[in-house]
């Protein structure tokens, strides 16, 4: 599948990365090109095979629902570029 | 002194046991050889005031006589675990400067051993690599240099640093992470010795995430020996990981005497495609041969799928990372760039914070994972995963072990262009099968080709069988008898 700068354009916003408009071509034609090469998949029988979620057949554990962490809100924000009065400050949402 | 960096893991532990010198006495020759080393740029940050303090707590405990399993060995911690007070960069420039308030699992059980931590070592930008070219703290340069090339050469990726590390001494063994073969490939390219466990052994808590169902920190170090010891004490069960095993840690070390003699050994016919380097293809014979001549039994297998694993790990590892890097958005951690918007500050952070490799991924991750698209390429992906899963399955219904090279070539050059992204993946072809599936595999260093450069060998066993792959990488040791670079003074 060769993707166009309109596609690009649509991921590069669902993946909140700004790509400059005259960027999209060349990243057009990169993500083309790993997109093609990993088409040979589809030459693979997979009929009837379970997809492989994880990387272990353990089952997932189960703990009891309880509160086992917290009132770390300093540590929570020591490395947030902008804290402010104890929250994570953010461009105004709400007008 | 400065001899002291030449020492293994088991060898120093055992002197320093027996006070013939102390752990500040071997953190300082190992804090001196990475200050006359720095040109590698195998550290983003060197952590000489931690160490030292370590290394005397660490006498102080050896006095009393209530040491740990690894008291007072100078470890390098790959910069992608997170180090409680020290700053975790993962490689990138958007978390430049965070500094976790809290320790990864792994490093926390290396501490409680009382080893001592020297630094945090650089790496492929979020483990994205495999030349440690995407660094954004700069290339790592490997310590060997070609016999018929003065150029810098790289250490492999994503564990680069690591690798530069232990094979130059600047660290007596040093933590990495796996997810297509960042430990391995690192280690083959190198000269040392590289294991990933089976998926579950080590914690992935505080382990910067990349592709969390591939995943897997382990040991890097200069013999197999030493490798058993670190990775007995990284591993064991961790609540705060759900998919950590609950499962009792063998001594993986009382099994390295065990030999081969009896077992069955693979050789899948897939590893050798038409154009094998054929200085690798002379070396796995060379290893197939060390296998007979130990009393191995040596099977031909097939392993059907091996050619559909970097295609379906490149939908996989990109698709979880699209996921996992979503968190790196200027509002909690790492850097920010302002925008009039919350979406504009968000997308502007991430432009600049991510370097190109890793945008790439990302924007791959999320176009397979986009409506419209899931099923033909992730669901597709994770099918044609279980495949590769099942071939192993059914290939160690007859063998106990398989044998392949590491790496397709020997290390490159830094300067060597790159210019297509395809061509770099190729480097985990053999590497990466075993990460879909989850099993262990371990990277002995096994022989130099004719320019002089490091080439490994790979051992794979079934999940939960590091037992097995020790007693397999032990014996290929001992016939290697690789020449390990010399220590400079």
């Amino acid at each position: 599948m060769s993707l166009d700068k309109a596609t690009v354009r649509r991921i590069a916003t669902l993946a909140r990365i700004e790509v400059p408009e005259a960027e999209l071509e060349a990243t057009a034609e990169t993500l083309s090109g790993i997109l093609k090469w990993i088409e040979q998949l589809a030459e693979v029988n997979t009929d009837a095979v379970a997809p492989m979620s994880g990387g272990t057949d353990l089952k997932l554990p189960w703990r009891s629902d309880k509160v086992t962490d917290g009132g770390q809100r300093d540590k929570v924000l020591a490395n947030a570029p902008d804290p402010q009065d104890g929250f994570f400050g953010v461009p105004k949402v709400v007008e | 002194m400065t001899n002291l960096t030449a020492l293994t893991i088991a060898t120093a532990r055992d002197k320093l046991a027996k006070k013939e010198f102390t752990a500040v006495e071997l953190t300082q020759a190992h804090l001196a050889a990475m200050d006359r080393h720095k040109h590698l740029n195998a550290f983003i940050a060197m952590t000489p005031d931690v160490a030292v303090a370590r290394a005397k707590e660490s006498d102080a405990r050896l006095a009393s006589g209530k040491s740990g399993a690894l008291e007072g060995i100078p470890l390098g911690i790959k910069d992608l675990f997170c180090t409680e007070g020290v700053q975790t960069t993962a490689g990138s420039h958007i978390l430049e400067g965070f500094v976790p308030p809290y320790e990864s699992t792994v490093t926390q059980k290396l501490r409680d051993a009382g080893s001592v931590m020297l630094g945090k070592l650089n790496l492929d930008e979020f483990a994205m690599g495999s030349s440690n070219l995407t660094s954004f703290f700069g290339a790592v340069k490997s310590p060997w240099k070609a016999k018929t090339r003065s150029d810098d050469l790289v250490p492999g990726g994503s564990s680069g640093g690591s690798a530069a590390a232990v094979s130059g001494y600047l660290a007596m063994g040093a933590t990495g992470t796996d997810t297509g073969g960042s430990i391995r490939q690192p280690a083959s390219f190198c000269g040392i010795v590289g294991v990933k466990p089976t998926y579950g052994r080590c914690s992935r808590w505080g382990v910067v995430a990349f592709a969390s169902s591939l995943d897997q920190p382990g040991p890097m170090t200069r013999t197999v020996r030493d490798a058993a010891i670190m990775l007995k004490v990284m591993c064991g069960h961790d609540p705060k990981d759900s998919t950590s095993a609950p499962m009792a840690v063998p001594d993986f070390e009382a099994v390295l005497g065990q030999g081969v003699k009896g077992l069955r050994i693979g050789i899948p016919k897939e590893y050798r495609p038409d154009g094998l380097n054929t200085e690798v293809a002379a070396l796995w014979d060379c290893g197939i041969q060390w296998m007979k001549d130990a009393g191995a039994t040596i099977v031909d297998i097939s392993l059907p799928h091996t050619k559909t694993a970097l295609p379906t790990y490149y939908i996989v590892a990109p698709a979880e990372a699209s996921s996992n890097l979503a968190r790196y958005d200027g509002v909690r951690f790492g850097q920010r760039v302002e925008g009039k918007s919350l979406d504009e500050m968000y997308s502007k952070t991430r432009a600049a914070g991510f370097g190109t490799e890793v945008k790439r991924r990302i924007l791959i991750g999320t176009y397979v994972l986009s409506a419209g698209y899931y099923d033909a390429y992730y669901l597709k992906a994770q099918k044609v995963r279980a495949l590769i899963a099942r071939d192993f399955t059914e290939a160690f219904e007859k063998v106990d072990a398989i044998l392949t090279p590491t790496a397709p070539t020997p290390a490159f050059g830094v300067n060597d262009p790159q210019d297509d992204p395809v061509a770099m993946y190729l480097n985990d072809v053999f590497t990466v099968p075993a990460s879909l599936a989850g099993i262990p595999g371990a990277s002995v260093p096994a022989g130099l080709n004719s320019d002089g450069l490091p080439l490994g060998l790979q051992v794979l066993t079934k999940r939960w069988d590091e037992e097995t792959m020790f007693r397999v990488c032990q014996v290929l040791e001992d016939a290697a008898q690789f020449p390990f670079l010399k220590v400079t003074p």
